[in-house]
């Protein structure tokens, strides 16, 4: 790993976690409940994709339709949180909204995850100049920042979710290489991958039957953070007015909107925060937790 | 401002003990060739994404409705009836050189209109910085000293959600606090440096903390877990044992050992977080309606102005990959180890 490398929470374990046998107590599920940050991420984790979920079968208002009678409304019980300026539920908004930033951060880690752990898997197994180049894009790719790739792609071809997500999954692919790389390249020195070729097994399945397995562990807990990472760059592009575009929710979009309106209803900026800031919370607990308690050495060594 | 102790002095023997070339000129080689071909790559990609992609920037510039006449007018004048390569050897050139052409929407000069821009980007990305080292490096090491106690788990508790709190968001809150309640910042807007813009150095520096602290509110979280944890490991060293047998207190052993050598990674990943608050300045500017180089990012956008906002990418990513560069070197002067294993 070179230096230059961002200090990646899951890179330092990458080591850790493939250098010994990866022991899952036979109590998993009541160790992981005892684990604060995990159990915590979890709950948070899980109230972020049951709202999406809830949002498809119900909301307590519309989010779309506009009631200009009803605007600027205090938190209420028709209305828990109030209204916008448009006399939208705002409740109803922060729930489809995070539909929007689960469905942004899978797609952008999807692309990140596929194209990066292939692209680490095949300089871990190639080495030499394969995997000197690979490691070099890597590298050049952190020049960029999502947001500025991002910014980039709009000042092509405008605005909108595509761009956005496309952006934040290509900011997303050097990350996955270089870890796949250096746990992959881990696993590769191990005795058992000299007993897998001592057995005549190509370098195509010793990375599907022996690699992989031995490295998902830490692109699980990897793909939590890029996840986190993810909804933080969409709410970002979307305030700018660079991602999701009316007049479907989304949380960084509600911020710029309550911006303006800070003097008449404070409140409003303060929601899609939360909410950001709570279902970036409970990514990178889960994240923390999950590293733990897939890597019982690193845990005990805090 | 921050001093080292290496744990090997450079050009001595690395404590490895493996046969090593330790002059640093090929390692400076290579990353310097390193920094040249990204940088040069760099331009490559921006020159294809933002000229050769859009198709006709003329067109685009002057809307759909505008006569074919007029915008092969336009095209002409900008230069775009020449071949990609001789454009993309015209932009290299004038980067080079410092002539980066007129901007389409201000009609002044695109250097002049940067390098005013900047005179607000680079002093609020370096405010940040320092007020994101301080905060970290607080909280890091009180945290550190007291190790799995309620002060450890309550300011890592923070840094937590100090790192899941969008920074433009802790900047609307910021003001909502003190531009809305208290009235003690202006929400937003910049009087400039000098009297002559209405402005002075102090009000400037005012105008610049409210962006400077949500800026560095996140990256000190992170910095702060790695000064904690990077004081912990050092903590743990044998010269740190023999420093307290010899009878220094826990506190002296503290600041005159440790905080030396936990400094390293510290400062390396300081470097990185530069970069980031460059790229964060983006968002942060646009909060406060701050006239810097990413407001003008984003303004040249929604002006179809891609002479300037090709130059600022451009000179954003430079500023990154130049940084990353530095880092780099300063992390291999600090650990001879590092250059061995790379070259």
């Amino acid at each position: 790993m070179t230096p230059s490398a961002p200090p990646s929470p899951a890179t330092a374990t990458a080591t850790a976690a493939t250098g010994a046998p990866t022991a899952t107590a036979p109590s998993g599920l009541a160790r992981a409940l005892r684990h604060r940050s995990f159990a915590i991420g979890a709950v948070l984790s899980l109230l972020l994709v049951l709202a999406a979920l809830v949002s498809f079968v119900w909301t307590p208002g519309s989010p779309y339709d506009m009631d200009m009678e009803a605007k600027l409304l205090p938190p209420s019980a028709a209305h828990w949180l109030g209204t916008d300026a448009f006399g939208r539920d705002v409740a109803s908004l922060l729930l489809v909204g995070a539909r929007n930033s689960i469905l942004v951060g899978v797609i952008a880690v999807g692309i990140g995850l596929t194209i990066g752990t292939a692209l680490g898997l095949l300089a871990a197994a190639r080495r030499g100049w394969v995997e000197e180049l690979i490691m070099r894009m890597a590298d050049f790719t952190f020049a960029f920042p999502a947001i500025l790739s991002a910014i980039m792609l709009t000042a092509v071809f405008g605005a909108g979710v595509v761009n956005s997500i496309i952006a934040i999954g290509i900011f997303n692919i050097p990350t996955f290489a270089r870890v796949t790389r250096a746990s992959a390249n881990a696993v590769w020195s191990r005795e058992f991958i000299l007993a897998a070729r001592a057995c005549g097994k190509g370098p195509w399945r010793i990375t599907t039957e022996h690699v992989l397995p031995n490295i998902a562990a830490v692109l699980i807990v990897q793909a939590t953070i890029q996840f986190a990472l993810a909804i933080l760059a969409e709410a970002a592009l979307s305030y700018l007015g660079l991602g999701t575009q009316p007049p479907q929710p989304s949380w960084g979009r509600m911020l710029s909107e309550a911006q303006t309106l800070m003097f008449q209803a404070p409140l409003l900026a303060v929601w899609p925060g939360v909410a950001i800031a709570l279902a970036v919370l409970g990514l990178n607990l889960l994240g923390d937790g999950l590293r733990d308690l897939l890597d019982p050495r690193l845990a005990r060594q805090r | 401002m921050l001093h080292f102790t290496p744990p090997c002095p450079f050009g001595s023997p690395d404590a490895a003990g493996a046969p090593q070339n330790h002059s640093m000129g090929p390692f400076l080689l290579k990353r310097l060739l390193t920094l040249v071909a990204t940088l040069a790559g760099a331009s490559v990609v921006v020159f294809v994404v933002l000229e050769i992609l859009p198709g006709n920037a003329a067109q685009m510039l002057m809307g759909p409705d505008a006569s074919p006449e007029a915008v092969a007018a336009l095209a002409t004048k900008l230069g775009l009836d020449q071949p990609a390569l001789q454009r993309y050897g015209h932009w290299v050139g004038g980067l080079l050189t410092g002539q980066l052409g007129d901007s389409y929407a201000y009609g002044t000069p695109v250097r002049d209109l940067v390098l005013e821009r900047l005179s607000l980007t680079v002093p609020l990305a370096l405010l940040a910085m320092a007020i994101t080292t301080v905060l970290a490096l607080l909280a890091g090491v009180y945290a550190a000293s007291r190790h799995n106690r309620w002060g450890d788990v309550g300011v890592m508790g923070l840094a937590q959600i100090g790192i899941a709190i969008p920074n433009f968001w802790f900047a609307i809150l910021l003001i909502l606090l003190f531009s809305v309640k208290l009235q003690w910042f202006s929400a937003g807007g910049f009087p400039g440096w000098t009297e002559e813009s209405g402005g002075s150095p102090l009000e400037a520096l005012k105008a610049l903390l409210l962006p400077a602290i949500s800026l560095a509110v996140v990256q000190a979280a992170i910095l702060a877990r790695i000064t904690r944890s990077s004081v912990l490991e050092v903590l743990r060293e044998d010269f740190v044992r023999t420093a307290r047998a010899k009878g220094l207190s826990r506190r002296a052993a503290l600041w005159g050992h440790v905080l030396r050598n936990a400094m390293i990674p510290v400062v390396t990943v300081m470097g990185l977080q530069f970069a980031n608050l460059l790229a964060g300045t983006i968002v942060v500017e646009n909060v406060f309606y701050l006239p810097g180089l990413g407001r003008l990012i984003f303004q040249s956008i929604a002006n179809r102005d891609l002479i300037v906002v090709r130059n600022c990418v451009m000179l954003l990513a430079a500023m990154v990959i130049v940084v990353n560069f530095v880092v780099d070197i300063l992390y291999a002067a600090i650990d001879p180890r590092v250059k061995a294993s790379d070259l």
